[in-house]
């Protein structure tokens, strides 16, 4: 067997390639701020971006002995990784500088990351997606961590890393279930063993089981949510941001690659598990957050309650049902991105801004933040015209389709439950004292790219129909 | 019959020196005995014509892990009555797991899927056959891919492990001789003028 198709694999080497380079770069450059390390690791993603958009050709293709896909669906979603983690190491390094706990590694640790990400979202292989995660989720420990001196951040990165095993643990042995029943690993070869037999084994669906919780764990859906808030709350807000923006894309990507390019013939059985997740997330998620008084945490919530709803795009269980789920996770990973910046902008050295009061009164020391955060807020909370809007009516209407009406009537009253926490933010911004007077202080580019952040939330929920088509087309045959 | 005096007498080394590594009082020792364990699979696993995995067990295992590990106890000053000190009460439930596993084994390789392996023995092979090479080549081509990224983790883990615990610099006594040369006088000696005093007795 030769090693065929190997240029489809370029974003990846040089994503591999050039995290070592950071790594050397790094280590030899003297500089306190890391600067040589960090602007290498974000020409790194740039280079790997650009290299993503050309080699996609938007037909499914296969590499490196069937391990290797790359289809309509990884070319979107790599590209939204990279451009998503440039944003997110650029508001990291703010932070970083902030609280003067700049570390190189941490850039390092971002590209590995990334690079697992990017592994995760082409597998087609069980091997492959578990090594991906397992690359992610390591580099996302040691990021948890990186602030030592800090005892929650520590409890935290325990936590994340007992839970993440465990979790791990549950996939492996479901794949390894897989494996017995089917006698293969790869992804193509799995599907087509269970669709030959009209009545396959009760394992299989053990296994099911066992794969499906490894999977909401990553995810974070309710009942498998617990490390999410403790980790939220206890990571610095730079890795929060990191962890809730681009690696809910791959934990998408990893869902969609198990449960329907492996899974597929197995749909009525997954489908009823994953509407059990989804209801339960969207309530659990907002109801909880309601009670929340530190920021962090409500966002924590806030995740699990979008979880739910993109869970339900997969429930929908048809093609576009998936695009629904696609176009929320890409919604998301911007909105939540958005959020922690805010957190991480407001903050100074020694105080973070992660209590509600902290945005008392923000409209007048700074009545553009008030409104850039009013944007985030309202697309949360799922207020045309911005882009969360057109997430959860994308979701909705792939869902009344595929003739689940009560589970959307669900989802609509906790969205509406769930718009009350974000919109006391906005009274609270707009209506209440400030508790100092003075204007946050902040870097211009921090302000900039932030503007771009939320603006881009306008002005694609504005016009929305170009991402929805793109994620049409991944999922389109 | 010859094969079958070598499997036992290892197998029973094995035994006991797993059994020796919980028992054994000193540490150092029970750390011995878990090379003797190891050494004794390995030669298991030579028998089955495993050579490739039997050395890379005693290289990787007896020759890095375990001296590693020796060092460790070494160093450390390891309260042996507090390691103990539950053992009695976890006992049962040891035990029991120990139990379960043990019949799930019995059932496994009792059970229909071994029937092939124990009617006809091992697949002969011709004694040019290497799996040596065969690893290699299934690692190198099949599953080049996997091996891959595997390394790449294991890279992270290594930048993991040092960011976390590296110490900043200033905690660090190297010397600095530049400094050391330089200095002046001035730097280390403290003139005091003052005025002499009487003894009061």
């Amino acid at each position: 067997m030769s090693i065929d198709n190997l240029s489809l694999l370029l974003p990846e080497i040089a994503l591999l390639t050039l995290a070592c380079a950071t790594l050397m770069v790094d280590i030899f450059s003297n500089d306190p701020k890391h600067g040589p390390g960090y602007w290498l690791a974000q020409l790194t993603l740039l280079v790997t971006a650009v290299l993503v958009l050309v080699t996609y050709t938007g037909d499914s293709q296969y590499a490196m002995a069937g391990m290797f896909v790359s289809d309509a669906m990884s070319g979107l979603l790599k590209f939204a990784i990279c451009i998503i983690s440039l944003f997110a190491l650029f508001y990291s390094r703010e932070y970083l500088l902030r609280h003067d706990i700049i570390k190189g590694e941490y850039f390092v640790l971002g590209l590995f990351a990334v690079l697992g990400m990017l592994v995760m979202v082409s597998a087609n292989n069980l091997l492959t997606v578990y090594l991906g995660l397992e690359l992610l989720s390591l580099s996302l420990y040691a990021m948890v961590a990186i602030h030592r001196d800090s005892s929650s951040a520590s409890e935290a990165a325990i936590k994340y890393f007992v839970l993440g095993a465990i979790a791990s643990g549950m996939l492996l042995y479901g794949i390894s279930i897989l494996y017995g029943v089917t006698g293969s690993l790869e992804l193509g070869a799995v599907a087509q063993v269970l669709e030959g037999q009209s009545d396959y084994p009760t394992l299989a669906i053990f296994g099911l089981v066992f794969v499906l919780i490894g999977v909401a764990f990553k995810l974070g859906a309710v009942p498998f949510h617990m490390w999410l808030p403790d980790v939220y709350q206890g990571a610095p807000t730079a890795v929060t941001l990191f962890i809730g923006s681009a690696p809910k894309l791959a934990a998408f990507a990893m869902a969609i690659r198990l449960l329907v390019d492996g899974l597929g013939p197995l749909l009525p059985d997954w489908q009823q598990m994953l509407m059990i997740l989804a209801v339960l997330s969207m309530a659990t998620g907002n109801l909880i957050a309601i009670a929340q008084t530190n920021i962090k945490r409500m966002l924590a919530y806030s995740t699990i309650a979008h979880i739910g709803f993109l869970l339900l795009g997969l429930v929908a269980g048809n093609a576009g049902g998936y695009a629904g789920a696609m176009f929320y996770v890409i919604t998301y990973a911007l909105m939540s991105m958005g959020g922690f910046a805010m957190i991480i902008l407001l903050g100074r050295k020694g105080a973070e801004a992660d209590q509600l009061d902290d945005f008392s009164g923000l409209a007048e020391r700074s009545p553009w933040l008030a409104f850039l955060m009013l944007i985030l807020m309202f697309s949360m909370a799922g207020i045309p015209p911005f882009l969360g809007f057109w997430a959860k009516w994308f979701v909705l209407r792939e869902v009344i389709q595929a003739g689940f009406v009560w589970i959307a009537l669900l989802a609509v009253a906790f969205a509406i439950v769930g718009a009350f926490y974000y919109l006391r933010v906005v009274k609270l911004m707009y209506f209440d004292e400030p508790r100092e007077p003075d204007e946050p202080q902040c870097s211009t580019p921090l302000r900039t790219v932030l503007s771009v952040n939320g603006l881009s939330l306008l002005l694609l929920g504005l016009s929305p129909g170009l991402l929805m088509s793109l994620c049409m087309a991944a999922f389109s045959p | 019959m010859f094969e079958q005096i070598i499997f036992y007498s290892f197998g029973t080394m094995l035994l006991l020196s797993a059994l020796m590594v919980i028992s054994v009082r000193n540490p150092v020792y029970a750390a011995l005995f878990l090379v003797l364990a190891f050494f004794s699979t390995s030669a298991i696993w030579l028998l089955l014509r495993a050579e490739f995995l039997a050395i890379v067990l005693v290289l990787v295992y007896v020759g890095a892990v375990m001296v590693l590990f020796l060092f460790v106890v070494m160093m450390l000053d390891i309260n042996l009555a507090r390691l103990r000190a539950g053992f009695m009460r976890y006992l049962p439930a040891g035990a029991l797991v120990a139990l379960v596993l043990a019949a799930s084994m019995v059932l496994v390789v009792g059970g229909e899927g071994f029937n092939e392996i124990r009617e006809s023995g091992l697949a002969e092979r011709g004694p040019a056959y290497s799996n040596t090479a065969e690893l290699g080549e299934a690692l190198f081509t099949a599953y080049l891919y996997p091996l891959e990224i595997a390394g790449a983790i294991l890279l992270v883990a290594i930048i993991a492990a040092i960011a976390l615990t590296q110490r900043a610099k200033r905690e660090t006594k190297a010397q600095n001789p530049d400094a050391q040369v330089a200095v002046r006088r001035q730097d280390r000696v403290r003139l005091v003028k003052m005025s002499s005093e009487r003894d009061s007795e």
